[in-house]
């Protein structure tokens, strides 16, 4: 019955809007059906309740319309003077509250196994920034580096503010997606560094709420491979609407080919951190990641937001002493949006980023902060 | 002041209002009380409405094109803000200002000078609160419901002056509560009974018990806030081993009777209406009483159904499941005896009754929706979507709102002593039900398809829905102005209403003449006028 009952909402609700639902994706209706067994059995959940609604309402309506086609004074009709009946209000408090009962059940089963995480096979932390999330891959032994990496919008300013056309993954596409492998109970950790988001993935049916000074779990098991897409579903903010998630689902191989592929990456930016860079490069570098990372507080030009979000166009701290600037990038400015981006940029990049403001919106010191620089600072503890 | 003074003051007033502005400033007639706090919310209610354009202006195309995000979440914030405190709790009370005397018997308010005060406090609140739009850094851009730490350690510098005004706002609120029960229980005429009261008499007194329940934990976690913001605590604060979820305890522990708050008056109207206009006794009077009070009871104990994601126990996740189950109950038992009371009367559809259907049959369909949000699991996928916000947007527009209306132009005859212009009122409502459901009823499938709420911009499958809502948002806005001109028209003069007004219509206030004058019931009315109803 459940299969044929998406067929029969989409046939309702389009005749309802004179258009046939399924000819374009952009008249979805309804829930996606997903590809976990929890989002199915979260989907199915939703449709019995749904008819069950639909069932009632047909009812309930039905009666009312019927009353007033035929009850109406203009037909000459007399009201009736009954105005209680205990068997009747007996009867109508006691069948929602059959059909609740009916409901709970199937939603305490489904509830109770969505909270079983235990058994994992691989986790996978997630952390909340405004505004965008982190992925850290727990490993199974030390001598493994560990894969962690930021995931930040990709769509361009440009087709935000209507300047070139919108792509196809419009707000919905990211830099660097979490990869999983299917076929595999996957584990997620969550938490925030700064404000409450939600992670959410519809096609998984998980949405979890990610809380600074707390550890949610949630788990999952993609069974076909393919690229899933969500968003950050609690306000956390200015740029709320532009924190979405991606997921790419490989298959177990094809996972394991990834994960070697980010050991070996991690293990040449180590040795690049190693040479010198070029005031060019940093400075192109710089750029880049200014534009990716912080115009959405700082804003183009570096003109910033006053009062809460500061220029960094002439600002002492950017064109002081720049131990300084180093220490802003790296550990942030606790209790304000200023995150710490010593570990969500790698040193090549924490260089290039504080050259960049050194040199630019008019700051005008001349130094080329090195990738060594910014390594000695770290391990110097401070 | 001496009690020789008081007694000729008391004289004074039955020569009539005093005139200019003095007359609003001192007042302390229910009447004119009722009338100011009608006034007030509905410019609330246009101020708000004007936000909820800005933002349904900005939804109509994907991408950003009249305001920046962080403009666009003050617009979200405030006009949720704004219609809740400043339009649909205020028209409420102002209903309950005019009427509870009126259907009572009682010749004004228990505590007339308080009921001042409760009434001017407002506009200072919400001029606070308006003001900090224009403070640097922008005003509360943290949703109506200002979930820390987003509303203490990330908060724009206005957040204080916020604060204040919700200070001020919840000593309004409680000061009127205290006012309603003061009168329930103390100045109904003899004969007048319990189970005599009205509908809207017992729903009011119940909503007042629930807001001096609640308003003072809203008071408190403000002040955890200020204390979070500026005094170096940290309740909120994880870093400094506060506790984030706390907060949302505390709010929705608030916050969920406070949408019965919204709610329950409403019932009341709509069981005053549809027997008048179904020429037939209300069916089912006393299980309406106990329903009203059984979901006051439960509105207690469900809060944390809005925090289904933070990562409760299980345990925690199916008692708060099954209790917002429990709801649909005594909800159902409401929308039952409406139907009963329907069926087999004598039916016209004057303006008031076309409101109040309108008003059944689409606050049930936001209880249904309400019922599948109840559902834990598939709450996973309906939560922080515009599935939640069709939903509320359905027991509070077409819900509280169509019922505010309803009442305005049931008793505006009995106010002004003139009728409305039907033809007018029935455009207003046939308007605002096709604007509404054009505006409301596509964010069901939005939200289901995936489309976070509260958010500026989205991605193209959300296109086509949110073009037809913003269409209805600003069909169901402009028609408003509607109701504004035959409010006006119908003071400036019209068809002389009767006493009785409507044919059907029972209880003391159609009793008295149409206007009602300044003062009534000086001496209680006869009891043999007083019926069960
Ligand atoms: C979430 C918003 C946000 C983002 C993104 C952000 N910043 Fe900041 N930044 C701030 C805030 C807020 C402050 C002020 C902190 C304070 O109160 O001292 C600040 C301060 C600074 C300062 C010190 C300026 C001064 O004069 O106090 C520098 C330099 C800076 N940020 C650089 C950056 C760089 C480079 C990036 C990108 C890698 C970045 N910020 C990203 C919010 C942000
Ligand atoms: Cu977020």
């Amino acid at each position: 019955m459940l299969s044929k009952a998406k067929l029969w909402l989409s046939l309702a609700l389009s005749t309802l809007l004179f258009w046939s639902a399924g000819l374009h994706a952009a008249w979805d209706l309804n829930m996606p059906r997903g590809v976990t067994q929890m989002s199915r059995d979260t989907y199915d959940l939703h449709m019995t309740i749904f008819w069950w609604c639909v069932a009632i309402g047909v009812v309930v309506f039905g009666a009312m319309f019927w009353s007033i086609i035929n009850h109406r004074k203009s037909k000459g009709v007399q009201p009736a003077t009954f105005h209680e009946s205990t068997k009747v209000e007996i009867i109508w408090t006691i069948i929602p509250f059959l059909i609740l009962i009916a409901m709970a059940i199937p939603a305490t089963r489904v509830l109770t196994a969505a909270y079983d995480a235990s058994e994992s096979e691989l986790d996978v932390q997630i952390i909340g920034y405004q505004w965008r999330w982190e992925y850290r891959y727990m490993r199974e032994n030390m001598d493994e580096e560990e894969v962690s990496f930021f995931s930040v919008l990709s769509t361009s300013r440009e087709e935000i503010n209507n300047g070139i056309e919108k792509g196809e993954n419009y707000l919905l596409e990211v830099d660097r997606p979490l990869v999983i492998p299917t076929e595999t109970k996957v584990r997620f950790l969550m938490t925030s560094a700064d404000v409450i988001h939600a992670w959410w993935v519809p096609d998984f049916a998980i949405k979890k709420d990610t809380i600074p000074g707390f550890i949610n779990e949630t788990w999952v098991i993609v069974e076909e491979p393919g690229i899933y897409r969500g968003q950050c579903a609690e306000l956390c903010g200015m740029e709320h609407g532009f924190m979405p998630i991606e997921v790419h689902a490989l298959a177990p191989a094809d996972y394991q080919a990834w994960y070697a592929e980010q050991q070996a990456g991690i293990r040449q930016v180590r040795e690049l951190a190693a040479a010198e860079m070029s005031m060019e490069d940093a400075m192109a570098q710089g750029e880049t990641i200014y534009n990716r990372n912080c115009v959405a507080c700082h804003q183009p030009g570096g003109v910033g937001m006053p009062p809460v979000f500061p220029a960094l166009a002439g600002s002492v701290k950017a064109t002081g002493d720049v131990a300084v600037t180093m220490d802003t990038l790296v550990n942030g400015v606790p209790g304000t949006a200023m995150a710490a981006y010593g570990r969500q940029l790698n040193p090549i990049e924490l260089a290039s980023i504080i050259t960049y403001v050194r040199n630019s919106f008019g700051n005008n010191t001349g130094d080329v902060v090195q990738p060594a620089d910014v390594n000695a600072y770290i391990e110097g503890g401070q | 002041m001496s009690a020789t003074h008081t007694i000729s003051d008391a004289h004074d007033h039955h020569h009539g209002p005093a005139k200019g502005l003095t007359r609003w400033l001192y007042t302390t007639n229910h009447k004119d009380i009722g009338s100011l706090y009608l006034w007030f919310s509905f410019t609330m209610f246009l101020l708000g409405g004007a936000f909820a354009l800005v933002i349904r202006a900005e939804l109509f195309q994907p991408g950003l094109q009249f305001i920046e995000p962080a403009f666009f979440n003050q617009m979200t914030t405030m006009h949720g803000l704004i219609m809740v405190f400043g339009a649909v709790m205020p028209a409420f009370v102002g209903l309950a200002n005019w009427l509870i005397p009126l259907m009572i018997g009682a010749p004004d308010m228990a505590l007339p000078r308080m009921n001042n005060w409760s009434f001017w406090l407002l506009p200072f609140a919400f001029t606070i609160m308006v003001s900090t739009m224009f403070m640097e850094g922008g005003g509360p851009n943290f949703g109506w419901t200002f979930y820390a730490p987003l509303s203490t350690t990330y908060a724009p510098p206005s957040t204080t002056f916020f604060i204040f005004a919700v200070h001020v706002m919840g000593a309004s609120s409680i000061m009127g509560s205290i006012n309603v029960i003061a009168t329930i229980l103390n100045m109904r005429a003899p004969g007048m009974t319990f189970m005599k009261m009205p509908l809207f008499v017992w729903t009011w007194l119940i909503t007042a018990y629930l807001l001096i329940a609640v308003m003072p934990v809203l008071a408190g976690v403000v002040t955890m806030m200020l204390f979070d913001i500026h005094f170096g605590t940290s309740f909120f604060n994880a870093a400094g081993g506060g506790d984030p979820v706390l907060f949302q305890h505390l709010f929705w522990f608030f916050g969920h009777p406070e949408v019965y708050i919204m709610i329950l008056p409403a019932f009341g109207i709509v069981s005053a209406i549809i027997p008048t206009f179904a020429r037939k006794r209300l069916f089912g009077y006393d299980s309406m009483v106990y329903a009203t009070a059984s979901i006051a009871f439960l509105s207690f104990i469900v809060w944390a159904h809005h925090m289904f994601t933070v990562g409760m126990p299980l345990a925690g996740q199916l008692f708060f499941m099954y209790a917002t189950m429990l709801i649909a109950v005594p909800t159902g038992v409401k929308v039952f005896n409406w139907v009963a009371t329907m069926f087999r009367g004598a039916m016209t559809f004057e303006t008031p009754m076309l409101f109040a259907i309108a008003f059944v049959v689409l606050f049930t369909m936001g209880g249904f929706t309400g019922v599948m949000l109840a559902i834990t699991p598939a709450d996973f996928q309906y939560h922080d979507t515009y599935f939640v916000v069709a939903h509320f947007h359905y027991v509070l527009v077409p819900g509280a709102v169509f019922s505010i209306m309803a009442a305005a132009y049931y008793w505006l005859p009995k106010w002004t002593g003139y009728m409305y212009d039907e033809t007018l009122g029935k455009l207003h409502f046939w308007l605002s039900f096709i604007g509404v459901n054009l505006l409301f009823f596509p964010q069901h499938f939005l939200g289901l398809a995936g489309m976070p709420r509260r958010i500026p911009d989205y991605a193209l499958q959300f296109a086509n829905f949110n073009w037809i809502s913003s269409v209805g948002g600003f069909l169901f806005g402009f028609s408003q102005l509607i109701l504004l001109f035959v409010v006006i028209k119908c003071i400036r003069g019209g068809k002389k209403a009767t006493d009785q007004v409507w044919e059907g219509a029972q209880g003391l206030e159609w009793t008295v003449p149409s206007p009602a004058p300044y003062h009534t019931f000086e001496t209680p009315p006869d009891p043999k006028l007083i019926h069960a109803q």
